[in-house]
């Protein structure tokens, strides 16, 4: 995928020479090496590609193949959808998801430090958006008065 | 009163540049309209019918008078004069430019406040009452959690792009005065009978189109769980509750679609994987935020006091005022007093200059420990005034159009900023409130009428909550013209009900008379000292249709 940032020790990168192609919808082509397909099209074959989920997808149905799985994604068909945050909460923070959690679809500068914090670790920002423009909304602000993915204490347990 | 820490403080500065970056990037054509919208919504500005909009919150509506004082200079600094007290015990400024916004709000991160999160499908202020820690029929104090919630509900990465909007209130004393059962949430906190703080949860309360009164999901609820609950809850909602249509996205359509038991067991189990764990509150939590709370300095008062006495009997005036607007209090010689917004025709319910502000935030400091409140019925309220200051506050409440002995009464009319202002409304609230303002205008009749509440909303969204008004009118739109729908018998607080429809809708000219006659109705049917509300209740809404629709009657008869 293009247009792609990663999370990695140290920082957030570009990343150029990402291997995944991103597969909508399976009938246009799903032949090649490291697809992420659609839910639905993966569980009737499960296989070494990855997998997407929307946001009607329930997440509990990737479980027994969490061990296996190359890479999980998470779709935001409009950024102002907010279900996938909760779903990368639960494959984080109650399902033990430990690969590569990337954000597809409407994914924007101003929303990416919020999925930062629920756990995600790689962004495909949306392709007309630039993806240097919008490294500069990883960061996001200093304090965070609650809990996430990647901080589990709320700020009263840490002040 | 909370007062901010480092982390309070860089949160709110931080999120001022963040805004402002984002500001910068719209004008500049970076960011979309559509984009920029949820970013402008979650910090409370609105694009209105000739204007921005900004909603500045007031959690749980209280203010210091420096904060107050802030909101003057903001009002006559970037608006033209005046700000507008809402409901959730917000303030709006009406007339704001877009290019200033990021100003005023570090103008009022200044003063530990924001305007965060006070509109978007995200968790709203927190409210409560605005007698919380004074009130004389008060349990708990439910402010240290009141903060709390709202510290934990600012920002939460997971849940600020919920289905629809999410209000919250608490409240903890014998009367109701936070209207819990209107909120997508309401918690009721109690002693338990070892003393310690118990919480009912009560959820999918709300009005707009589809009005209903929220349904108890957990009862005995010990507070150290409220974080974890409340996040099952919204864990849920964010899930499940409809995203396709805006009218049907509140939690409330979840909760009825699933009913009450299969959402509570949906939460419950959710809830299983949350408890006893780091959202856990913990007692030094709360410690901290309870010693921000503590009861000012008290002077040792008698309960009764002499000259305060003697006005009360020589000045029918002050006597009318102090038996309506004035509260009792927990403290002995003190008591807690309602600043009118609603002094007639002349201003619009709510509406507020900033000279007066300037004088609330002197008396505050004057006759009290420097506190103010703003009530869900848009009024002010100074919650520690010595009774032996009461004279001397009327009479500069009466100089400042601030002191209209009306608090309760049909004139101290709730409404919304309507037609004049609101691009959703269908009709105009503010000269119907004046219209009946003007119509009533003797004090002693609205005095002998007794307790009536009269609400406005300009659309069915509901804001000036006509659904649980005594008198609620809401204005419609037939075929382009302003019409005015009127429903009785509506109540908050814990004998909370909706109102009913008494029948077809009037012309905005039509409004007063047909609030006579209403009055006329009730007047002539009142048993004793009866409620307009527990008249309604006896004797139905027919007396009052025969009446307002004589015509109708005849037709059918």
């Amino acid at each position: 995928m293009n247009n792609l940032l990663r999370m990695e020790a140290g920082g957030a990168r570009i990343v150029l020479d990402d291997p995944w192609t991103l597969i909508r919808a399976p009938e246009t082509g799903s032949s090649g090496e490291m697809l992420i397909l659609p839910l639905a099209h993966w569980l009737e074959s499960p296989s070494t590609h990855a997998v997407w989920l929307g946001p009607d997808d329930d997440v509990e149905s990737l479980l027994p193949w969490l061990a296996s799985l190359p890479l999980i994604a998470l779709d935001f068909p409009t950024f102002r959808d907010g279900r996938a945050y909760s779903q990368a909460y639960l494959l984080r923070s109650r399902f033990g998801w430990k690969g590569e959690l990337r954000a597809i679809g409407d994914v924007l500068r101003d929303q990416l430090s919020h999925m930062r914090q629920c756990g995600f670790d790689s962004f495909a920002v949306r392709e007309d958006k630039s993806a240097e423009d919008a490294l500069k909304g990883l960061a996001g602000m200093s304090v965070l008065y609650g809990r996430s993915v990647i901080e589990p204490r709320p700020l009263f347990r840490r002040r | 009163m909370y007062q901010y820490d480092d982390y309070d403080r860089a949160l709110v500065f931080e999120r001022v540049a963040q805004f402002r970056d984002q500001v910068e990037r719209f004008m500049a054509g970076e960011l979309s309209e559509e984009e920029f919208l949820p970013l402008r919504l979650q910090n409370g500005l609105y694009m209105q019918k000739h204007a921005y909009m900004l909603r500045v919150a007031i959690p749980y509506g209280t203010l210091s008078a420096g904060q107050m004082r802030t909101l003057a200079s903001i009002a006559s600094d970037y608006d033209r004069g005046y700000g507008h007290f809402t409901t959730r015990q917000n303030l709006q400024f009406n007339w704001i430019e877009l290019h200033e916004v990021p100003d005023i709000l570090e103008r009022l991160a200044q003063v530990n406040m924001h305007a965060i999160q006070t509109s978007g499908n995200c968790v709203r202020n927190i409210t409560t009452e605005a007698f919380a820690g004074v009130a004389a029929d008060e349990l708990i104090d439910p402010r240290p959690l009141a903060e709390i919630l709202r510290q934990w509900s600012t920002i939460n990465p997971e849940f600020l792009f919920l289905p629809r909007k999410f209000k919250i209130a608490i409240c903890s004393a014998k009367q109701d005065r936070a209207a819990i059962m209107m909120h997508d949430i309401g918690l009721y906190l109690y002693p338990g009978r070892d003393g310690q703080m118990l919480l009912r949860v009560i959820v999918g309360g709300g009005l707009g189109r589809t009005p209903i009164l929220g349904l108890q999901i957990r009862e005995g609820l010990p507070w150290q769980h409220l974080l974890s609950y409340v996040e099952a809850v919204l864990r849920v909602y964010n899930r499940h509750g409809r995203r396709d249509n805006k009218y049907k996205a509140r939690i409330k359509i979840l909760v009825k679609a699933l009913g009450i038991e299969a959402f509570a067991k949906e939460v419950e189990e959710e809830w299983q994987h949350l408890r006893d764990g780091p959202a856990q509150l913990t007692d030094a939590e709360y410690q901290r935020v309870a010693g921000a709370f503590v009861p000012p300095d008290y002077r040792t008062l008698a309960g009764t006091d002499l000259e305060f006495g003697t006005h009360l009997a020589d000045n029918p005036a002050f006597a009318r005022w102090v038996a309506r607007n004035v509260q009792p209090h927990k403290v002995s010689g003190y008591t807690s007093v309602v600043l009118s917004t609603k002094p007639g025709p002349a201003s619009p319910p709510g509406d507020v200059t900033g000279l007066q502000m300037l004088a609330v935030a002197d008396w505050s400091e004057r006759f009290g420990f420097g506190e103010i409140r703003i009530a869900h019925e848009q009024n002010i309220v100074l919650p520690d005034v010595p009774k032996s200051a009461l004279y001397a506050l009327w009479q500069l409440a009466q100089e400042q159009g601030l002191g209209a002995a009306n608090a309760g009464l049909l004139t101290d009319i709730i409404a919304c900023p309507g037609g004049d202002f609101c691009a959703l409304a269908n009709a105009k609230s503010i000269p119907i409130a004046q219209a009946i303002q003007a119509r009533f205008d003797d004090l002693d009749y609205l005095h002998d009428l007794g307790d009536i509440s009269l609400n406005i909303s300009g659309c069915m969204n509901a804001c000036g909550h006509h659904h649980i008004g005594n008198i609620g009118i809401l204005g419609v739109d037939k075929n382009g013209s302003e019409w005015y729908q009127i429903t009785l018998g509506g109540a908050q607080g814990k004998n909370s009900a909706l109102g009913k429809v008494i029948g077809p809708s009037f012309s905005a000219a039509e409004v007063p008379n047909v609030i006579e006659r209403i009055i006329g109705t009730f007047v002539r049917y009142r048993e004793a000292e009866e409620l307009f509300v527990d008249t309604v209740a006896r004797i139905g809404l027919e007396p009052f249709k025969e009446r307002v629709y004589p015509k109708a009657l005849e037709v059918s008869a």
